[in-house]
């Protein structure tokens, strides 16, 4: 067996003893789980969710919560201004969120590897390209660059993960470029290089499992503003259309009955707070398990 | 810093900035539906008339042709005219600026202010009650949705305790005279002291929600460079020389233990930028970011392309001066 | 010991860690006389840096001092408060460190770290204002003139990364005698320095204490420079004194092997040619240590009675080892 065969063998060792690491932290793993209660109430929506999120009734417009004077409990959130139950928008919401969130991050953890990986192993005019096209995104306020390409491409789904990963890309390409100038110049790599193994192979089978555990720390938080970035854009009307469920623009929702109706936009604000939270902790654990250099 | 690396950083600025300025040309060149028609609206006019406007507006011209042409006028702050105002662009957003700067000093003012003293209390403290506050309060702070959190604090603050004002600038009658466009400033010049507490009054929610994520990273980022300064030798050595407490903490360990703090303070002074189109939506404050966001739904693009390119070129010079500050703060870095 | 300027007994210092507690400094007695150097010698580990951190009272979390006193110039020093204790620091005993470039804050001006100390004790200084800042720039300006700093006036704005690694040396000398103290714990004081430059700072360092009549305990592990520059020395090893006794006995007549082995592991320009013996082995873990004798493990000379614990025996008037072998009552 040549050496450059088991150095990958010894790194998913490594990557084992993190992910122990990473489960020996009880905090961590609490949040993860929220993380996972929120994926499975968005996959299964349809059978969580009490009621049509999109069902109008016009007797229960703006519904006060269960616990409260005026409200059921088969409401338990109550209703919005067009009496559409808060709870099953909140549930079918999610899939909104989450699918954005991993879509997105996928779409850029891929180009950002790809990109990092041939800036940092290629370097030349290949390093000289990247570099600058991602100073330039870097350039945009997140939001703002956001928003023009929604300006320009008008509300949608598809839209909105073009306009987020079109720039999101660049931070894992930076964290992989970084990684890769490093590994480039280890041992296992020069022997690689020397047995004739193929660029490709050496960017994809060598360094590539060596640089994993940073984008994948990165990838999570990452994923947090992502999903907040989204339901900014919801908020402003420029997100997913009505009557389509988006906690972002749930929230905007309720902006004009705030003297009414206060639960319109607090319960989707809320999710919102749980999830982001609850994936900031976990990546927080994760980042303290792969990547001990970051914690403190 | 020699003027001949000066020079050499800002020349590196130019290929970041022209960049810049091809995306945010594009971004609205390819913008599906034609502007003349969004300017003509529903008003009659010949076919001869409208060739007239596009030639006049440039728009037969090739795309290349046309971006250069861009930059030109950009270089003299002509934006071309606003649709909708029916006056030059640039106008319009100088008029708008002043507000969201000065809900953008006082929202980063406001965070250093708390940031600094509680990161620096945090690492003091380590692994006391208070730092757990601390961490927990910081994770809170970067997972809060800004425009929902404006909106709690406008309905607990402002519809349900009338503490505090719902949205704008100032209340109707306590208007004074713009001279600075800065309100703060105006009713002091105005001497106009119910005027001033007024602006106040209106400046306080925004500004918290505006630089509550900030605050959290600042602290984050001031703990952690304090507690990694508080682990050096140069302490260890202060403490040597039997001086004060207050004098090896604020002198010796704060003076660098800053050093990264302002650096990540500039460059989220950028980020700031970004947040003011959700602020300034939720607060209603007339200012830039909200004027493009009505833009756009008003396909104004001249306006909404002229605001994506400032913030862009704001952004990027905001990442030089964090550069710069860090290398000044910093004696022992030489570029 | 009767002229005693310092004198530590059975003083304990412990770390609790996650991985158990290390007692790094473990019942070790010392004693500096005035006016005389003590050379503290031993590897990494050995405890000699913490011993002095105690006397300081700088130890940091999470160590701390477990029991022993610490008499200076007839103080307990143990028994003060945090602000005493500052009021000791930099006045009557004052410390250098290892490293220059570390220990020299790189964001504060040479003059500001000189004038600091003296701001904070000297007691002679006028009470304020121009008169008190011109004090305090005129003593300044002598104390670099004494390390040997040329045109310190206008030196006294510059930053240590401005200065040669030997001038920074200088500099944190210079800030440490600034006060005129009596004791001066110089930490490794050349391990960081080019051979030249070590031998210049040694000498400056003599020379300053026989100028001042200060005393200095001057920790390395260079048994090199503690022949040159020592009137006594003490070796330690994982926690413990194992030799001390007046410099010429030590080094001319060693009784602990660990001593001896130093010595054999010294390539000498006299025994050119022949073989230098390393001590084979390593320290051994502080944690968990049986009650034997710490050296066990790589002794060459080790018995079955090693295996007990072993107390400090005389080997001279003034010469003292933790060893069995001396005294002859062997089994």
């Amino acid at each position: 067996m040549s050496l450059a065969a088991e150095t990958p063998a010894a790194s998913e060792t490594i990557l084992r003893r993190n992910l122990a690491t990473f489960t020996g932290n009880r905090l961590a793993m609490l949040c993860a789980l929220i993380v996972v209660l929120f994926v499975v109430m968005a996959v299964f929506a349809p059978w969580i969710a009490p009621h049509d999120p999109n069902e109008t009734d016009l007797f229960r417009r703006l519904q006060p919560p269960g616990w409260m004077a005026g409200g059921e409990w088969s409401y338990v959130l109550g209703c919005d201004a067009l009496g559409r139950d808060i709870l099953s928008r909140i549930v079918y919401g999610a899939r909104i969120s989450i699918f954005i969130g991993i879509v997105v991050i996928l779409v850029a953890t891929t180009i950002g590897i790809l990109a990092g990986l041939a800036a940092g192993y290629l370097r030349g005019w290949v390093d000289m390209l990247i570099s600058r096209i991602v100073d330039i995104l870097l350039g945009f306020p997140y939001l703002i660059f956001a928003i023009g390409l929604m300006a320009m491409m008008g509300p949608g789904l598809w839209n909105i993960i073009f306009a987020l990963a079109y720039k999101e890309w660049v931070i894992p390409a930076r964290v992989v470029r970084g990684e890769t100038l490093v590994t480039r110049e280890l041992e296992y790599v020069e022997a690689a290089r020397a047995l004739g193994a193929s660029r490709g192979h050496i960017m994809l089978r060598e360094i590539l499992p060596n640089v994993l555990s940073p984008v994948i720390v990165v990838a999570t938080i990452r994923m947090a503003h992502v999903i907040i970035l989204e339901a900014s854009l919801s908020f402003l009307g420029l997100g997913v259309q009505p009557p389509t469920a988006s906690w972002g623009s749930m929230v905007a929702d309720g902006r004009a009955f705030m003297l009414e109706a206060w639960w319109v936009s607090t319960f989707p604000g809320l999710a919102i707070l749980f999830l982001v939270l609850a994936i900031n902790v976990a990546s927080q654990g994760l980042r303290d398990a792969f990547d001990p250099r970051f914690s403190e | 810093m020699s003027l001949s690396k000066l020079l050499e950083r800002i020349a590196q600025l130019v290929p970041v900035l022209l960049g810049v300025s091809v995306i945010a040309f594009t971004m609205m060149a390819l913008t599906p539906g034609d502007p003349v028609q969004i300017m003509i609206g529903d008003q009659a006019i010949t076919a001869e008339q409208e060739a007239q406007l596009r030639h006049d507006m440039g728009l037969d011209r090739p795309m290349v042709e046309r971006f250069f042409i861009f930059l030109g006028n950009t270089t003299h702050f002509d934006f071309g005219e606003s649709f909708y105002h029916k006056r030059p662009v640039a106008d319009v957003i100088a008029e708008r600026l002043p507000a969201t700067i000065e809900l953008s000093l006082v929202a980063l003012v406001v965070a250093l202010a708390t940031a600094i003293p509680l990161g620096v209390l945090a690492a003091i403290k380590k692994n006391s009650i208070f730092d757990r506050i601390a961490t927990v309060g910081s994770l809170l702070g970067v997972s809060l949705p800004g425009f929902w959190f404006g909106i709690l604090l406008l309905m607990l603050f402002a519809v349900h305790l009338h503490l505090l004002p719902v949205s704008g600038r100032i209340g109707f009658d306590s208007e004074v005279p713009s001279v600075t466009g800065f309100l703060l400033i105006d009713t002091l010049v105005a001497g106009n002291m119910k005027a001033f507490g007024d602006a106040v009054a209106h400046l306080i929610l925004p500004a918290i929600t505006l630089g509550l994520p900030m605050t959290a990273i600042l602290m984050r980022v001031t703990r952690t460079s304090m507690l990694e300064v508080l682990r050096q030798d140069y302490v260890t050595f202060a403490d040597a020389k039997g001086l004060s407490r207050r004098r090896v903490l604020f002198r010796h360990a704060l003076k660098n233990a800053l050093i990264p703090t302002v650096s990540v303070a500039a460059i989220e002074t950028g980020s700031l930028l970004g947040g003011n189109m959700i602020v300034e939506t939720v607060y209603g404050w007339p200012g830039l970011g909200r004027l493009v966001v009505e833009s756009i739904f008003l396909r104004n693009y001249p306006l909404v392309q002229a605001a994506v390119l400032f913030y862009a070129v704001t952004y990027v010079l905001l990442n030089f001066v964090a550069d710069l500050l860090y290398t000044v703060l910093n004696p022992r870095v030489k570029l | 010991m009767k002229d005693a300027l310092l004198e530590v007994r059975d003083l304990r210092t412990v770390f609790e860690t996650r991985a158990g507690r290390i007692c790094a400094v473990d019942g070790v007695s010392v004693a500096v006389r005035r006016g005389e150097c003590l050379g503290i010698v031993g590897e990494s580990g050995s405890g000699k840096s913490v011993t002095f951190a105690s006397v300081m009272g700088l130890v940091k979390a999470p160590g701390r001092i477990e029991s022993g006193t610490i008499v200076f110039d007839g103080r307990d020093l143990r028994g003060l408060s945090p602000r005493q204790m500052r009021a000791v620091r930099g006045r009557d005993i004052a410390m250098t460190m290892q490293d220059a470039l570390t220990a020299l804050n790189p964001a504060l001006s040479v003059g500001e770290q000189i004038a600091e100390v003296l701001e904070a004790h000297d007691e002679t200084l006028p009470a304020r204002g121009a008169a008190r800042r011109k004090a305090i720039r005129k003593a300044s300006i002598e104390m670099l003139g004494l390390v040997g700093i040329p045109s310190a006036e206008t030196r006294l704005r510059q930053y240590p990364h401005e200065f040669s690694g030997g001038m920074r040396q200088r500099i944190m000398i210079a800030i440490a005698l600034a006060c005129r103290p009596k004791l001066l714990i110089a930490d490794e004081p050349t391990t960081a320095l080019d051979v030249t430059i070590q031998a210049q700072v040694l000498e400056l360092i003599s020379d300053i204490r026989a100028k001042l009549g200060m005393s200095v305990a001057l920790i390395t592990h260079d048994l090199g420079v503690v022949a040159e520059h020592c009137d006594r020395v003490m070796v330690m090893y994982a926690g413990q004194v194992v030799e001390e006794g007046p410099t010429t006995e030590v080094i001319g007549a060693p009784k602990h092997p660990y001593t001896q082995g130093l010595l054999a592991s010294i390539p000498r320009p006299a025994l050119r040619g022949q073989p230098i013996h390393p001590i084979e082995g390593q320290v051994p873990d502080l944690i968990g240590l049986a009650p034997q004798c710490r050296f066990y493990s790589r002794c060459t000379q080790r018995r079955e009675a090693c295996l007990a614990p072993v107390e400090m025996r005389a080997a001279g008037p003034a010469h003292n080892a933790r060893c069995i072998l001396i005294g002859g009552d062997e089994e």
